[in-house]
């Protein structure tokens, strides 16, 4: 109990103060979180918008493997992108490991097929609906695809936060491609971990409160912004 | 004036129940033909495939004119896209590829001409059942089809709904657009049509002009439901 109300205390003082480090720390995980779901956004709307109009072959095995994704395991990916991006690896040449870029493409790897998820199920109940109707409008598939993206924005929000939460919580992946280098992987959770191997919990748990208001503030202001409870408002 | 479609052995089945079929029937482009028929009789069916949304389980629907981009269709329960409704009459116009100033134009006058103007910027989705369905007949309408398909479009509306859709759809045909309207109100097709298909059991059962509406009926079936009897 008294660890708590330690983390709590060492949270406020963090905050209060403006620590430089954890002002740091934070923006580094906003950055490399952020950038990751609006990649994985980039590829997972139109993805799911696609898999909801197009019929093909082996599409339901494809729906199937996307969704089995969404449970990768994160030590995994950081491991294939460890060995990928490793100088005896293909792509070491690029020197990315242990870089802000390496942490961003596990990342992207891993929530990618959660978003592609989320937004299939958003856009499958709109094109129910709207079957009929863009059918007899002659409309492109790809007039489908952006007239179900536009309609469905808000519902696709959920894939993007969804996205967001399970990104910005993500330790396993980026400690393994990032390192935990301090002032240039270290981010919220790799800190967290750090200090409580080190035995700091008052530290950790603070830096843990400071991650949960983070997660917080982006969800709230999201919604607030794009006004999802608003009488009307779709 | 001639034929607008051709429907040769036409079959559409289900799960390997026969939904309609084997229906031969030519549609002339000229007039509105009503369709009609009891619930199940496959008046919706023989809509959707005639138009080409329902895919066929063996025959042919030839459109002697072919204008993919000159036809539209009204539901029976409208959609209505999750959008304002200007939006959702630019939307057709914006599928086209029209330029602004020429969509914002058709729209603001088929907001009037269907009483909406004030509505304009109002989500669709808060209109009523017939505030709906006359927003659906202009976003069908507003890009101006040469055949207009419609499946009981004044199902479950008040009268004066009903009457305000009728004058839409009366001035519609006038102007030159052809009808081919499914209706439960036999009414509204004695005020409408100029052709009539009676469908039972998922055939065309009987056709002609609108006379047949009006004691020229061929067949028993036909005269019993226009007597208001059940007909199976």
């Amino acid at each position: 109990m008294n660890d708590i109300l330690d983390g709590l205390i060492a949270a406020f003082w963090l905050v209060v103060s403006l620590d430089p480090e954890l002002i740091q720390i934070s923006l580094r995980s906003l950055q490399v979180t952020i950038t990751a779901v609006a990649i994985g956004c980039l590829i997972g709307v139109p993805f799911g918008a696609y898999l909801a109009v197009q019929r093909f072959r082996h599409r339901r095995l494809v729906i199937s493997i996307i969704n089995a994704l969404m449970g990768l395991p994160p030590v995994v990916v950081g491991l294939m992108v460890y060995i990928l991006l490793s100088r005896s690896g293909p792509f070491g040449v690029l020197g990315l490991l242990f870089t802000p870029t390496a942490m961003i493409i596990a990342q992207v790897i891993i929530v990618t097929p959660l978003i592609t998820s989320i937004a299939h199920q958003a856009m499958r109940e709109l094109w129910a609906e709207y079957h009929d109707l863009l059918i007899s409008l002659n409309t492109t598939k790809w007039q489908r695809i952006k007239t179900l993206i536009w309609d469905g924005r808000r519902n696709l929000l959920t894939a993007g936060l969804a996205g967001f939460g399970r990104a910005i919580g993500e330790v396993g992946a980026i400690m393994i491609v990032g390192g935990n280098i301090d002032q240039v992987t270290r981010v919220l959770t790799t800190a967290i971990a750090l200090e409580t191997g080190k035995g700091d919990f008052a530290l950790a748990l603070g830096l843990g409160f400071v991650l949960i208001a983070l997660s917080m503030i982006v969800n709230i202001t999201i919604h607030s912004l794009s006004r999802t409870e608003r009488d009307g408002r779709w | 004036m001639g034929d607008l479609l051709r429907l040769r052995d036409v079959v559409v089945q289900k799960r390997g129940r026969r939904v309609i079929g084997p229906i031969d029937l030519t549609l002339l482009d000229h007039g509105p033909t009503m369709v009609i028929g009891p619930n199940g009789s496959g008046k919706t069916s023989l809509l959707r495939v005639a138009y080409g949304i329902e895919r066929l389980t063996s025959g042919t629907v030839d459109w002697m004119q072919d204008t993919p981009m000159g036809r539209a269709f009204v539901f029976q329960s409208p959609t209505v896209l999750r959008r304002s409704v200007a939006d959702n009459l630019a939307y057709p116009l914006q599928i086209l590829g029209w330029d602004k100033a020429a969509i914002n134009d058709a729209v603001d006058d088929w907001l009037v001409k269907i009483g909406l103007e004030k509505q304009a910027k109002t989500p669709a989705t808060r209109l009523s059942g017939g505030e709906r369905q006359k927003l659906a007949i202009a976003r069908a309408l507003i890009r101006a089809p040469q055949v207009l398909f419609l499946d009981e479009p004044c199902a479950n509306l008040d009268g004066h709904t009903t009457r305000e859709i009728e004058a839409i759809l009366t001035a519609t045909a006038q102007a030159g657009t052809k009808l081919v309207m499914a209706t439960h109100g036999m009414g509204q097709a004695r005020r409408l049509a100029t052709h009539t298909v009676f469908m039972l059991d998922g055939q065309v059962h009987e056709s002609g002009g609108a006379d047949m509406l009006n004691g020229a009926a061929q067949t028993p079936q036909l005269t019993a439901f226009l007597q208001g009897d059940i007909v199976t």
